[in-house]
C-alpha cells in the first residue's frame, strides 16, 4: 500500500478526554453527592461547609483554584469528545460542524472558568 | 440413535451475476448433536443447492476461514453447534463490514492490504550474521508478545467492530494486534516505522473502545488492548516527537 498517511491530531483531544474521564470517574460522583445532595439536604456535612466565605477562600487558594479549573474544564473536554464520538456511532456524521460545536463548548467552558477563577483573585 | 431432528437454517444468498441485493433462503436440515453450523452448510450444499458458496478448510478452529454471522454474532461456524440453537431457527450470513463476493464469501482484499501495511515481520533491531548465532530471547520477553501471535486472521473482529463498519479505512483490530505483536518482540526494531500508520488518520484513534473485537475473538488475542495500548504510544509520539533527536515519525 503506497497510500500517503496523514498524522491524526486526535492525541490532543484524546489526551484531554482521557484526563477528563479519569477525573470524572474519581471526583464527579463525589462532587454530585456533596454539592447536589449532602449540602442542600443538610446531612453528613456540618452546616456552612460550603458557605460563601469558605468557598471564596477555597477558590482563592492556588490548589483550590486548580482543582475547580481542572474539574470543570477537563470534564467538559471529556463530555465533548464522548458526545462527538457517540454522534458518529449513531450514524450521525455531522462532520466539522459537530466537531466545532462539541469541542467549542468545551473550549468556551475552559476559557470562562479560567477567567472567572482568575478574576476572583488570589 | 435418537430420532432425526430437523433445524431450520436461514442462509444469506447473493449471486452477483443475477441478484440485485442479498436475500435470505430457508433450508430444513436434518442434524445430529455433533454437527457444527459449518456441517449444516455443507449438508445444504451437498443435498439441496450445490451453488451455496462458503469458505472452510480445517474444521477445527485453526485455519480461520469459516467465519460468518450466526444469528447476528460473528463466529467460526466450525466450532458453533447446531444443537445449541435447536429448536429455534438459525440465521447464517456473510461477515458484516465486508463486501460480499457470493453468498457467505466476503472480499478480504482490503484486510490483506491492511495486513501488509503493518509490516508483519521482524525488522531486526540489530542485524546478525549466521556466525553470530541465534537471537536470544528470555521467557519474560517472549511472554510480552506471545498472546498476540495467536491471531488466525479470521477477521471476526472486523465483522464485530462498529468503527470498521463506519470507516472501512480504519486499520482495524486484527492488523493492529499483529502490529503490536511485532512491536513487542525483543528482536524487532520496527516500532518507529510502524508508528506512522498507528498515528495516522487510519490508525488507532478510530477506535472508540467498544472492545467487541476481543469478545468475539476465537483465539483470545484481545485486539482491543493492543489498539488501546497503541493509542497511548501514539499520543506519546505525538507530544514527544519534538524532543526526539530524529523527530519521531512523519
Amino acid at each position: 500500500m503506497t497510500k500517503i498517511l496523514k498524522r491524526s491530531n486526535a492525541p490532543i483531544f484524546w489526551g484531554l478526554f482521557g484526563a477528563g474521564g479519569m477525573l470524572s470517574a474519581l471526583f464527579v460522583p463525589m462532587m454530585v453527592f456533596i454539592t447536589g445532595i449532602a449540602i442542600p439536604l443538610g446531612f453528613l456535612l456540618p452546616a456552612g461547609t460550603m458557605s460563601y466565605p469558605k468557598m471564596l477562600a477555597f477558590a482563592q487558594n492556588f490548589i483550590g483554584k486548580g482543582f475547580i479549573f481542572a474539574i470543570i474544564s477537563l470534564s467538559l473536554w471529556f463530555a465533548a469528545h464522548r458526545v462527538y464520538h457517540s454522534l458518529h456511532e449513531f450514524g450521525i456524521h455531522a462532520g466539522t460542524g459537530a466537531k466545532l460545536l462539541c469541542y467549542g463548548i468545551a473550549l468556551a467552558g475552559t476559557v470562562v472558568s479560567a477567567s472567572v477563577l482568575l478574576r476572583i483573585g488570589f | 440413535m435418537s430420532e432425526q431432528k430437523i433445524i431450520e437454517i436461514e442462509v444469506l444468498r447473493y449471486n452477483p451475476e443475477t441478484d440485485q441485493e442479498p436475500h435470505l433462503e430457508l433450508f430444513k436440515v436434518p442434524f445430529t448433536d455433533d454437527m457444527s453450523v459449518l456441517q449444516g452448510a455443507q449438508y445444504i450444499k451437498d443435498n439441496f443447492d450445490g451453488s451455496l458458496t462458503f469458505r472452510w478448510s480445517c474444521r477445527m478452529a485453526i485455519c480461520g476461514s469459516c467465519g460468518m454471522m450466526i444469528n447476528g454474532i460473528p463466529k467460526l461456524s466450525c466450532e458453533t453447534f447446531l444443537r445449541d440453537y435447536y429448536p429455534n431457527r438459525i440465521r447464517i450470513e456473510a461477515m458484516s463490514n465486508f463486501p460480499i463476493e457470493k453468498d457467505l464469501v466476503v472480499d478480504l482484499s482490503g484486510f490483506i492490504e491492511k495486513l501488509e501495511s503493518i509490516k508483519p515481520y521482524i525488522i531486526p533491531r540489530e542485524p546478525r550474521t549466521l556466525e553470530q548465532g541465534e537471537y536470544i530471547q528470555s521467557p519474560e520477553e517472549f511472554n510480552k508478545y506471545i498472546q498476540f501471535t495467536s491471531c488466525i486472521n479470521c477477521t471476526l473482529c472486523y465483522a464485530a467492530c462498529p468503527q470498521v463498519g463506519l470507516n472501512p479505512d480504519f486499520i482495524g483490530p486484527g492488523a493492529m494486534a499483529l502490529l503490536h505483536r511485532y512491536n513487542m518482540d525483543s528482536r524487532d526494531g520496527g516500532a518507529a516505522q510502524r508508528m506512522e500508520l498507528v498515528a495516522s488518520e487510519e490508525g488507532v484513534y478510530n477506535c472508540s473502545a467498544v472492545a467487541y473485537c476481543s469478545e468475539v475473538c476465537p483465539k483470545h488475542v484481545d485486539p482491543a488492548s493492543a489498539v488501546n495500548i497503541n493509542k497511548a504510544n501514539a499520543a506519546k509520539d505525538y507530544f514527544l516527537r519534538f524532543l526526539s533527536p530524529k523527530g519521531g515519525s512523519k
